[in-house]
């Protein structure tokens, strides 16, 4: 499997950033997954053959970090902040709401391949609480209608 | 009161341009060190003028600096680079407040970091950035550009000689990368372990080269120092420590927020600064700055909020943002929410903080499902020694466990009641039943 030229290219820049190309590593599992949505075995070990690390190294690295996903999610992913101002201002209550909502629990995505749902720590929106974060967008102060609305933005 | 740090950012917080910046007197504190000022002389200044690191250590910034090995006396011995890496990786839960400097006013981090580099000698600057944050580096990027077009980046800058390039990573998560050395492992592109110390930053960081590590609001002071003097600053203060500070509050408050107010500012004046605890509950507890702040309670009002004041009645002034929590709420539930991040969030390196954090989640889990055991607020004492400070790789689980023993202190009969009273009958060979908050 090949990385498109745009990746590649991404990745490239990356690593003329720092002292030691190889430093790129998170930047490249970044951009892979920017362009694909997630970070299949095959796209680590091409994105590995650029940035010049191991497959084994890749892989250390992407499952260190929470933000990279090593399964596929959906269209859209919600990562809800389960961290102690949101639990202290109505968490539970937006949780199993959206559960509810979409029928799925942490981790799972929905069958229309729309929501994926995940469990993230505070979104330093702490004054906004409950807060969550759909994509790169973030959403605070919920309640149930007010997800109702949320979600509908997101087709 | 005099703003300082927040006196450019707008409510909605669209940042001004490099020329709007530069009318309201930006830029200029950098020009008076690269002109007329030494690099050790910003430093000196910093460190007279007594300014503490924002991350949560509080550790004196303009010390930290003296650390850094010096190299204009010879500079055929200077290594590649040297190093200024900012830590803009707020994840300490409860805490919002750099967002808002990088956010509101993204060209104050960028002079100051110029400065700092200036300082302490560094051609490399990096900003590194909680994944979360992309709006930060949408502001920080294009601020980062117009200081490039502007002259005030790059090779030679402004006829001195002095050169410096500036970078922004975005992390990947993971709260552990805000502990320093963890976040040059993860600079690195490597998984963010921490390092031990020694070495500290200062003889081995970035790349195994000279580096310093501080946190965005303690850097965002840098300009004001070097434009207004240390006397100045050190009057900024109502107590023992010098300056302002960015504070903030969420959970069970009025008005949540943040607010520019001096080091120093009563706990009861801060308080009521947010419009105290909301829906006319009363105060239970709060956590000062941050989740791993031992918490204070209604005895503590009249604290003066800055390191020494907070240091003073146990607990530590952290990251200025506190946490409220109203007379309705369990503590168990607090703690349990607490502790499961600490547990989740444990970089797994060493066996205390991995095995024994899990085990405190478990522990308060049965608790709060009226499932204790005899036996079990003694186990929580035990874990607040044995992770304590100098048990473990890093200081994540003694972090983990300042809530947990100031819990244990203050509401220890509220835990205790939790344990049912045909609880001795229980058969403790089987396994407990611990279903996570999530
Ligand atoms: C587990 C852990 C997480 C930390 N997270 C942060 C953080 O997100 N931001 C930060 O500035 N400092 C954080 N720190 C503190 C840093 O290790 C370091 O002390 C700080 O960045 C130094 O900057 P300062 O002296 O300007 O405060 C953390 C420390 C620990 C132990
Ligand atoms: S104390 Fe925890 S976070 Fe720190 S090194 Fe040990 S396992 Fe990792
Ligand atoms: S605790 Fe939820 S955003 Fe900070």
């Amino acid at each position: 499997m090949k990385l498109s030229q745009t990746e590649i290219e991404a990745i490239q820049h990356e690593m003329t950033l720092y002292e030691d190309p190889g430093a790129a590593t998170i930047e490249a599992l970044k951009i892979v997954q920017e362009h694909r949505g997630w970070v299949s075995d095959e796209s680590l070990e091409a994105a590995a053959a650029v940035v010049g690390v191991t497959p084994t190294q890749m892989e250390a690295v992407a499952t260190f970090y929470n933000l990279i996903f090593r399964q596929p999610v959906g269209r859209h992913v919600i990562m809800i902040c389960d961290s102690i101002s949101c639990y202290l201002t109505g968490y539970e209550e937006i949780l199993a709401y959206l559960k509810k909502t979409l029928g799925i629990e942490f981790g799972q995505t929905t069958p229309d391949n729309r929501f994926t749902l995940l469990p993230i720590c505070c979104l330093g929106n702490c004054d906004n609480g409950p807060a969550m974060r759909i994509n790169t967008d973030y959403h605070g102060r919920l309640t149930p209608d007010k997800v109702d609305a949320i979600l509908a933005e997101y087709p | 009161m005099e703003k300082v740090l927040t006196k450019n950012i707008r409510d909605n917080r669209e940042p001004m341009t490099i020329g709007e910046y530069e009318q309201a007197g930006g830029w200029e504190a950098y020009k008076k060190a690269l002109h007329e000022m030494k690099p050790t002389e910003v430093a000196g200044l910093v460190k007279e003028a007594g300014l503490r690191g924002r991350g949560g250590a509080g550790f004196p910034t303009g010390v930290k600096w003296s650390f850094m090995p010096r190299f204009e006396e010879n500079p055929e011995k200077r290594p590649a680079h040297v190093y200024l890496v900012v830590n803009a990786d707020e994840m300490e839960p409860g805490t919002f407040k750099d967002r808002l400097l990088m956010e509101g006013d993204p060209h104050q981090l960028i002079e100051a970091m110029a400065i700092a580099s200036y300082a302490i000698g560094a051609d490399i600057a990096y900003v590194f950035i909680r994944g979360e944050y992309t709006e930060c580096q949408r502001k920080l990027q294009r601020a980062i550009d117009e200081a490039m077009e502007a002259g005030y980046l790059g090779q030679d800058i402004l006829g001195t000689g002095f050169n410096l390039k500036m970078y922004l990573h975005m992390s990947a998560g993971r709260y552990i990368c805000g502990e320093e050395s963890a976040l040059l492992s993860a600079l690195e592109g490597r998984r963010a372990v921490p390092r031990h110390k020694p070495p500290f930053p200062a003889a081995s960081g970035l790349f195994g080269q000279p580096t310093t590590v501080n946190n965005v609001e303690t850097i965002c002071n840098v300009p004001h120092i070097v434009k207004n003097g240390a006397e100045w600053y050190k009057s900024l203060g109502l107590h023992k420590d010098g300056g302002t500070k960015i504070f903030g509050a969420s959970g069970h408050v009025a008005r949540p927020g943040l607010v520019e107010l001096p080091l120093g500012t009563k706990l009861s004046d801060l308080l009521d600064h947010f419009g105290g605890v909301r829906g006319g509950r009363k105060l239970k507890a709060l956590l000062p700055g941050g989740g791993s702040t031992p918490l204070l309670t209604d005895e503590h009002l009249n604290t003066p909020m800055d390191y020494e004041g907070v240091g003073a009645v146990g607990s530590r002034l952290g990251t200025g943002t506190m946490v409220v929590i109203d007379d309705q709420t369990p503590i168990v539930g607090v703690l349990k929410n607490l502790e499961h991040f600490y547990a989740q969030e444990s970089c797994g390196w060493c066996t205390p903080c991995r095995d024994g954090l899990p085990w405190v989640e478990r522990i308060l889990t049965n608790l709060e499902a009226g499932h204790g055991k005899p036996g079990d607020i003694e186990l929580l004492d035990l874990h607040v020694k044995l992770l304590g400070p100098g048990k473990t790789f890093c200081a994540h689980a003694p972090g983990a466990m300042g809530p947990l023993e100031s819990g244990l202190k203050y509401f220890r009969d509220e835990l205790a009641a939790l344990i049912p009273p045909e609880a001795d009958t229980l058969d403790l060979t089987q396994p407990a039943n611990a279903a996570s908050n999530n």
